[in-house]
């Protein structure tokens, strides 16, 4: 059962990674416009680096 | 990445809102806004940002294709409609939207620290969900021990944080002495964690750290619901608000010059332009023409104002420039003194109480009184606090409006989500609920039943000869009447006569010369005939034999004898209300089918008329669309107008009809009703799982297991049950 003791931390931290990560999306308001975004990937213009602005 | 948008789509309100900080704003600096009605890929995007960025002056623009619309950061002189000019060569729809209407920021950022504390709580809940797993499944001792205060660790920080929305409002109303959903659901998250702590501490079997975790999720899952509808609604709404951008011209030393509205002062010149709005009262010091008064008055007889008359805000100036002083400007107009009256007739529906809060009302004493007696009963009877105190807590977590807290907005969510898709915008929460108890519908007659654009009615009578002529005549004017028959002529395919010397009269009508002969077309007055003509009318004088009449008619709107038929059907009374005088009105009602109807009131008499239904017990559904229904709109129990209403009347109304038809009404009243109906079956599913449980957790025999179980299937069942409203039609 000593096993417990690295497994809690890690499946805690897992999710607390992916907690960070969705707040981290909505800090940076990447739901803002959900449709122009998964188009604008499909637009060949910024393939380098994404539009500055 | 970084946006233009101050604003989040309402499907997914992005960004964390933690008041204290602050929160970036990207391109802060957009100072124009254009709506794209027509955008719809990847490519549109490109070509519109292209375009706007190729102008020297644009900083930056960025196009939201989920709201159709383009931010652009761009130097003071450039101005929107330059912009606007750029993408409609472009290809393009492109209209200018008023930034400080856009104004969405407050209900976003409540949506967004909904969605924060949501996943908060999701998080939290699945950490502690798979701990009790473990514990169920048989873990003892120092292993259960240990998985308890893990679990403590977990909850309570993220209890803290998630369920603050529930503290604060149960805190707010018990300080008012009131009880509402919220008071229950924070004495059970709080009974729940602390007696689980101290069971904890005790090493004890049972802890409901996973129970009060996902309550947590599930009422902010309903929450969250409840906000997302309610902005999409908000964001359409604004949006058309924006769309009518604040302008006027005002004359400093004879030359007019385009300004904001707001920067107008008293005792300036302001030129109001044929077809314009007056945007401030004022008295005519130049100028004559025809005046559009029925968005105040509801009367579709233009009158003649000349120099010296006066004329008040919102009023359309039909044929000739007009220049006004401005003696009333911003808050002080007629337009805005209407808007007292909308504050005085809404005191009257805030007294309306929502299914939601009628059931806390019976539900929420109900469950405290069960929990204390359950309390009390096994304090007396086992003398153990320890046991009485597990018991109470569990009586409360069961019993715990989960269910009830989804079983609205769910269901509003996707009556809300069907009605939209039919050109409904539901901007009031309540709404629904109180459209499904409408049992009278109260329409204004211009603008609402009829479309507020003339029709001629006799052009049949006039020989071919005359029509030529008067359709020649009419592409002299912009007025309403002369846009009518112009819509006659070039719906036969007219060869208009030739015309010398066409001019306009402006107030009058419209003249010129035919071989030789003065040909007038307009005022009857003005032509010198006599009619015995009560209704809209114009006069063709063709300089040889008698002038001939020309009559109109107001236009019914689409769908609108079909809704009155539906309504009739539905046993629904109808009422016809206007400001016009009593031969149209009583026309208008005769045509559709309106048995009762009121004319010549003005705005106050409205608001009376609609208050004495009201007083008569009745639930009146008002439908408007001009200022002087404002005040009725409000009055009612519930409103609706059309988008072409003007802003105040918009504002005042709970829904928002799209498009031109009128027919959806009736859909909306049939599904507000099912959504009522929805609603009442959802929390009779809430009260059926509670029957069984409750006698389970009195008997001391619910584990937290079984509340689990309990919990997540009757939200399950409430939100699959709200689903079904979208299905069918």
């Amino acid at each position: 059962m000593n096993v417990l003791a690295y497994l809690i931390p890690i499946s805690l931290i897992l999710g607390g990674l992916g907690l960070a990560g969705f707040i981290y999306t909505l800090r940076s308001r990447q739901y803002e416009d959900p449709e122009g975004d998964s188009r604008r990937i499909l637009s060949s213009d910024w393939d380098d680096k994404p539009k500055s602005d | 990445m970084t946006t233009l948008s101050t604003n989040s789509p309402a499907s997914c309100p992005g960004c964390i809102a933690t008041p204290a900080e602050r929160i970036e704003v990207p391109l802060p600096d957009a100072q124009l806004a254009l709506s794209l009605p027509t955008i719809h890929c990847q490519a549109c995007i490109a070509k519109v940002e292209t375009s706007l960025g190729a102008h020297p002056g644009v900083r930056a623009a960025r196009v939201n294709l989920t709201r159709k619309r383009v931010m652009i950061d761009a130097a003071p002189e450039v101005s929107a409609q330059e912009l606007a000019d750029l993408v409609i060569d472009a290809g393009f729809e492109a209209h200018e939207l008023d930034i400080g209407a856009l104004n969405q920021t407050e209900t976003d950022a409540a949506g967004r620290d909904i969605l924060m504390r949501l996943a908060v709580a999701g998080f939290a809940a699945m950490n502690v969900m798979l701990l009790s797993v473990a514990v169920w499944s048989g873990a003892t001792d120092a292993t259960r021990d240990m998985f308890h205060w893990i679990s403590a660790a977990i909850t309570l920080p993220a209890l803290a944080f998630s369920a603050q929305p529930f503290f604060r409002n149960a805190w707010a109303a018990l300080r008012a002495g009131r009880l509402n959903m919220d008071v229950p659901i924070t004495l059970a998250i709080v009974l729940a964690v602390v007696t689980s702590l101290w069971e904890t501490g005790l090493s004890g079997k049972h802890a409901y750290f996973d129970a009060a975790l996902t309550l947590t999720f599930f009422l902010l899952a309903g929450r969250w619901l409840d906000a997302r509808a309610r902005s999409a609604a908000r964001s359409a709404a604004e949006e058309l608000t924006a769309l009518e951008v604040p302008r006027a011209w005002r004359v400093t030393d004879g030359a007019p010059t385009e300004v904001a509205v707001s920067t107008l002062r008293i005792g300036e010149h302001v030129l109001v332009k044929p077809g314009a709005r007056a945007p401030v009262d004022g008295v005519i010091t130049e100028g004559a023409s025809e005046v559009d008064r029925s968005a105040l008055t509801g009367e579709t007889m233009p009158v003649t104002r000349t120099k010296g008359h006066s004329i008040s805000a919102g009023e359309v100036n039909l044929t000739g420039p007009l220049t006004l002083q401005a003696t009333a400007v911003g808050t002080d107009t007629s337009l805005h003194q209407l808007a007292a009256l909308v504050a005085v007739a809404e005191s009257g529906r805030s007294r309306y109480t929502s299914l939601a809060d009628r059931a806390a009302k019976l539900y929420a004493p109900g469950v405290h009184i069960l929990s204390a007696l359950a309390f009390l009963g096994w304090l007396l009877w086992s003398g153990d606090m320890r046991v009485s105190l597990n018991i109470a807590a569990a009586v409360l977590i069961i019993t715990c409006p989960c269910a009830l807290g989804l079983a609205v907005p769910a269901v509003t969510t996707a009556a809300s989500g069907r009605l939209f898709g039919k050109g409904l915008l539901i901007k009031n929460a309540t709404a629904l609920e109180r459209l499904a108890e409408v049992d009278t519908v109260v329409f204004d007659k211009t603008g609402t039943v009829t479309m507020g654009t003339p029709r001629v009615t006799n052009w049949g009578d006039l020989t071919k000869g005359e029509q030529k002529l008067a359709y020649a005549l009419a592409q002299g004017s912009a007025h309403p009447l002369a846009q009518a028959i112009t819509a006659c002529g070039r719906a036969d395919s007219l060869e208009p006569h030739a015309l010398l010397n066409l001019q306009e009269r402006p107030g009058y009508g419209t003249e010129a010369e035919l071989d030789g002969v003065a040909v007038r077309l307009g005022r009857p007055e003005w032509i010198g005939a006599r009619f015995d003509h009560d209704g809209l009318c114009t006069v063709l004088d063709s300089g040889q034999g008698p002038a001939r009449l020309i009559a109109f008619e107001d236009t019914p709107r689409p769908g609108a004898s079909d809704l009155i038929a539906a309504l009739k059907q539905e046993n629904v009374d109808v009422v016809l209300l206007s400001g016009d005088r009593e031969a149209p009105v009583a026309r208008t009602a005769a045509q559709l089918g309106i048995y009762t109807y009121a004319a010549q009131k003005l705005p106050a008499e409205k608001v009376a008329y609609v208050q004495s239904l009201t007083g008569q017990g009745r639930c009146v559904l008002m439908v408007g669309d001009g200022l002087n229904d404002t005040g009725a709109l409000a009055a009612a129990h519930v409103s609706i107008s059309p988008a072409q209403a003007l802003d105040a009347a918009r504002a005042a109304s709970d829904i928002v009809l799209l498009g031109r038809d009128l027919e959806p009404i009736a859909d909306a009243l049939a599904t507000a009703r099912k959504a009522t109906k929805r609603i009442r079956e959802n929390f009779q599913i809430a009260t059926v799982y509670n029957v069984i449980a409750v006698p389970l957790a009195v008997a001391g025999m619910a584990t937290p297991l079984i509340a689990a179980l309990a919990m997540s299937t009757s939200s399950l069942t409430v939100s699959l049950n709200a689903l079904r409203i979208r299905g069918r039609s």
